[in-house]
C-alpha cells in the first residue's frame, strides 16, 4: 500500500519534472537568436520563401501556440520532426540511445571498480603513504575534467601508442546484422566476441574518460565513509573474533559504509550522462551527445527538445533506481 | 605466570609519547571472575583492548608480557595472535547498539565466525547459535537469528552478544563495562545472566567497570587502576573489609550506599588524588617516562 502511495507519487513529481523541462527548453530555444529555417535555406532564399516553410514548420504561431501543437504532437508518441534529417524526432532519438546508454554504463562500471579499488586500498594502508597516494591520485583525476582526460588518453593509447580505437562506435568493415542497437548487450548475448572486442577497442577511452572524475569521487567518498566504519564496535568485535583486516574491511565494514557513497554516486552518475555530450564529440561516438551538439548547430529546434526530454527522464530513471536500490542494501528501510 | 590470563608490566603509549597504562601487572585464574575498577581515563578499558588486539591504532604496547593458557601473545607474530585470541577469548562490548553489524541478521553474526575461523559445519554451529540463544533467555531463538539488530531492543541485543561470545566456548571472556548503556532495570539481569553463564562455562572472565556494586556482586578478585597503574590488587571480601591503599578506600567511601540514600555523597579527597598523583609520579621517574 505504502509502495503503491510512494510508487504515484514518484510518478507523478517526474511527470510534472518533465513538463518543466519541457517548457524550459521549448522557450530558451526559441528566445536565443538564430532562425533554424534561414539555416535550411540556401543563400540568397527571398523573404517569401522563408515566411513559406516558417508557416509550414509552424514557427509563424506564438511560442504558447506552438507548445500546445508540441504538447499535443507528444501525447500520441509524436515528438516532431527534425528539421535538419527530415526524419521524425523518436526515431532518430530512440537509435541514438543505445549508444549512450552503452557507454554510459561501461563508464559507470569502470568508475565503481577503479574507485572502489581505490577506496579499499587507500582504508587497508590507512595512516601510510600508501593511503597519500591515494588521496594524491585522486585529487588529480578530479581536478582535471573529462573532455581533458578525452585529450590525454587519445594522446597516450591513439597517437604515442595506438592500442584503441579513437572515433567511432564501431568499425564499419564488421558485419553485424542486429537486431537492436544494444550492440553490446546483444553482442554478449550472442556472444559474439570479435564484436565485443570491436566495441570495446571503441567505447574504452571514452569510457574511460567519463569514468576518470567519478571513480575519484567514489573513491574519495568511499574510503572516508569506509574508514569511520573501522571504528565501530561491531568491526572492532570481528577483529577479536579471528578475522583478518581483509575480511573486516570487505565484509563487515563495506556493506554498511557503501549507503552514504551510493545516493552521491546516482547524482553523480547523472553528470557522467550530461558528460556524454562533449566526450562523444571528442571521439565521433554515435550517441545521443554528439546528436545533440548536431541538432544545436543546426537550429533543429524539434531534435534538441526531443534529446532533452529524453535526458531529462533517463535522469529521474537513474535516481529512481538508485533510491530504490538503496532500500534493498539497507535492512532498516527494507521494511518500513 | 600464576593465571590463566597473566598480565606482566604491560606499558601501553601513545606514538607521541604520553603513557596509557603504567607496568600494569594483574592475573586472572581459571574459571575466575576479576573486576577492573577505576575512575574514566583510568585505561581500563586499555588493558582489554591491549589483550584483545584492538588497541587504536594512535597506542602501541611498549613493554611487558600478556600470557593467555601458558603463551606469551605479544611474542607471537601477528596473525597467529589473531586466530590465538579469535579461538580462546570473546570480548562482550560496552554498548550492544553499535556493538551488531546493522545490515547483517543475527544468526551470521553468531554462526559465521565457528564456521570460517574454528571450521565448524554450518548446521553444528546453527544448533550451537540456537541453543545458546535459549540459555540467555531470548525467547523464539529462531525468529531471532532471522532478525536484523534494529529489530530488537538493547537488552535483547546485549543478550544476543554475550551468547555470542560464549558460542566459541573461549577460555577467557572480556567484559568492557557490558551494563553500563542499558537501562537500571536490564543491568541487574544482563549482570546476572553474565554471571550464570560463567559459572556454567567455567570461563575465566576480566570484568571491566567503574561500578564497586557491580564488581562485589560478580567478582572473585579486582584490581584497582588510577592513571593506568594498579594501585591495589586483592581478593574480593579482603577488599571490601580492610582496603589498603587511601585511593581504594577513598573509593569504597565515595561508593553510594543502598542503606542510606539520603546521605551525603562523598568525593575522593584532594589529599589522596595528590597522593596517588605523587606516587604515579614517582613511578614515571623510576621507570624513565
Amino acid at each position: 500500500m505504502t509502495l503503491l502511495r510512494a510508487f504515484l507519487i514518484r510518478f507523478v513529481t517526474t511527470i510534472v519534472t518533465l513538463f518543466g523541462v519541457a517548457v524550459i527548453v521549448f522557450v530558451v530555444i526559441r528566445v536565443v537568436p538564430g532562425n533554424p529555417i534561414a539555416m535550411m535555406l540556401p543563400p540568397g532564399a527571398t523573404d517569401a520563401d522563408i515566411a513559406r516553410l516558417e508557416e509550414q514548420y509552424g514557427f509563424d504561431k506564438s511560442i504558447f501556440e506552438q507548445f500546445l501543437i508540441w504538447l499535443g504532437g507528444v501525447m500520441q508518441g509524436n515528438f516532431g520532426t527534425s528539421i535538419s534529417l527530415r526524419q521524425p524526432v523518436s526515431d532518430l532519438v530512440l537509435g541514438r540511445l543505445p549508444a549512450t546508454l552503452e557507454l554510459s554504463i561501461v563508464a559507470l562500471f569502470i568508475a565503481v571498480a577503479i574507485g572502489g579499488a581505490l577506496a579499499l586500498t587507500g582504508t587497508r594502508y590507512r595512516d601510510t603513504k600508501t593511503e597519500g597516494a591515494v588521496d594524491v591520485t585522486a585529487g588529480m583525476a578530479l581536478s582535471i575534467p573529462d573532455f581533458l582526460w578525452g585529450l590525454i588518453l587519445i594522446l597516450l593509447f591513439g597517437v604515442l601508442w595506438p592500442v584503441f580505437h579513437i572515433s567511432g562506435r564501431i568499425s564499419p568493415s564488421l558485419n553485424i546484422d542486429f537486431s537492436t542497437n544494444f550492440y553490446l548487450f546483444e553482442a554478449l548475448v550472442r556472444l559474439r566476441f570479435d564484436v565485443i572486442a570491436d566495441l570495446i577497442g571503441h567505447m574504452f577511452m571514452p569510457a574511460l574518460a567519463l569514468a576518470i572524475p567519478l571513480a575519484a569521487i567514489i573513491a574519495q567518498l568511499l574510503k572516508q565513509s569506509l574508514k569511520e566504519t573501522m571504528h565501530l564496535d561491531y568491526v572492532t568485535l570481528a577483529r577479536t573474533k579471528g578475522y583478518g583486516e581483509n575480511y573486516v574491511i570487505t565484509r563487515e565494514a563495506l556493506p554498511n559504509a557503501v549507503l552514504p557513497t551510493l545516493t552521491l554516486v546516482g547524482v553523480q552518475f547523472t553528470f557522467l550522462i550530461g558528460g556524454t555530450v562533449i566526450i562523444e564529440r571528442l571521439f565521433s561516438y554515435e550517441g545521443l551527445g554528439n546528436m545533440a551538439i548536431d541538432a544545436v548547430i543546426n537550429r533543429d529546434l524539434p531534435l534538441i527538445q526531443g534529446i532533452v526530454i529524453l535526458f531529462a527522464l533517463l535522469f529521474t530513471l537513474v535516481n529512481l533506481f538508485v533510491d530504490m536500490l538503496y532500500v534493498i542494501l539497507n535492512p532498516r528501510l527494507r521494511h518500513a | 605466570m600464576s593465571g590463566f590470563l597473566s598480565i606482566r608490566n604491560l606499558t601501553v603509549r601513545l606514538k607521541s609519547g604520553v603513557t596509557i597504562l603504567r607496568s600494569v601487572s594483574l592475573d586472572v585464574a581459571q574459571g575466575q571472575v576479576h573486576g577492573l575498577v577505576g575512575e574514566s581515563g583510568a585505561g581500563k578499558s586499555m588493558i582489554g583492548k591491549a589483550v584483545l588486539g584492538t588497541l587504536p591504532r594512535a597506542l602501541q604496547v611498549t613493554g611487558g608480557e600478556i600470557w593467555l593458557d601458558g603463551e606469551n601473545l605479544l611474542a607471537l607474530p601477528h596473525d597467529t595472535r589473531r586466530k590465538r585470541i579469535g579461538a580462546t577469548a570473546a570480548l562482550i562490548p560496552q554498548d550492544p547498539l553499535t556493538a551488531l553489524n546493522p545490515s547483517k541478521r543475527i544468526g551470521p553474526q553468531i554462526t559465521r565466525r565457528l564456521v570460517d575461523i574454528l571450521a565448524w559445519t554450518r548446521s553444528d554451529a546453527e544448533a550451537r547459535a540456537l541453543e545458546l540463544l535459549g540459555e540467555v533467555q531470548i525467547p523464539d531463538p529462531a525468529r531471532v537469528m532471522r532478525s536484523y539488530p534494529h529489530e530488537l531492543s538493547g537488552g535483547m541485543r546485549q543478550r544476543i552478544l554475550i551468547a555470542s561470545a560464549f558460542a566459541a566456548e573461549p577460555k577467557l571472556i572480556i567484559a568492557d563495562e557490558p551494563t553500563t548503556a542499558l537501562d537500571v532495570t536490564v543491568q541487574k539481569q544482563i549482570l546476572r545472566l553474565i554471571a550464570d553463564m560463567q559459572v556454567r562455562h567455567g570461563t575465566s572472565l576480566l570484568f571491566v567497570t567503574h561500578d564497586l556494586g557491580v564488581v562485589s556482586k560478580v567478582c572473585d578478585t579486582l584490581s584497582v587502576l588510577y592513571a593506568g597503574k594498579v594501585v591495589e590488587e586483592a581478593r574480593m571480601h579482603r577488599f571490601f573489609m580492610r582496603p589498603i591503599h587511601p585511593y581504594s578506600r577513598a573509593l569504597l567511601a565515595a561508593t553510594p550506599t543502598y542503606l542510606d540514600p539520603t546521605g551525603s555523597l562523598t568525593p575522593v579527597p584532594e589529599s589522596v588524588i595528590s597522593a596517588v598523583e605523587e606516587e604515579v609520579r614517582l613511578h614515571d621517574v623510576r621507570f624513565g617516562t
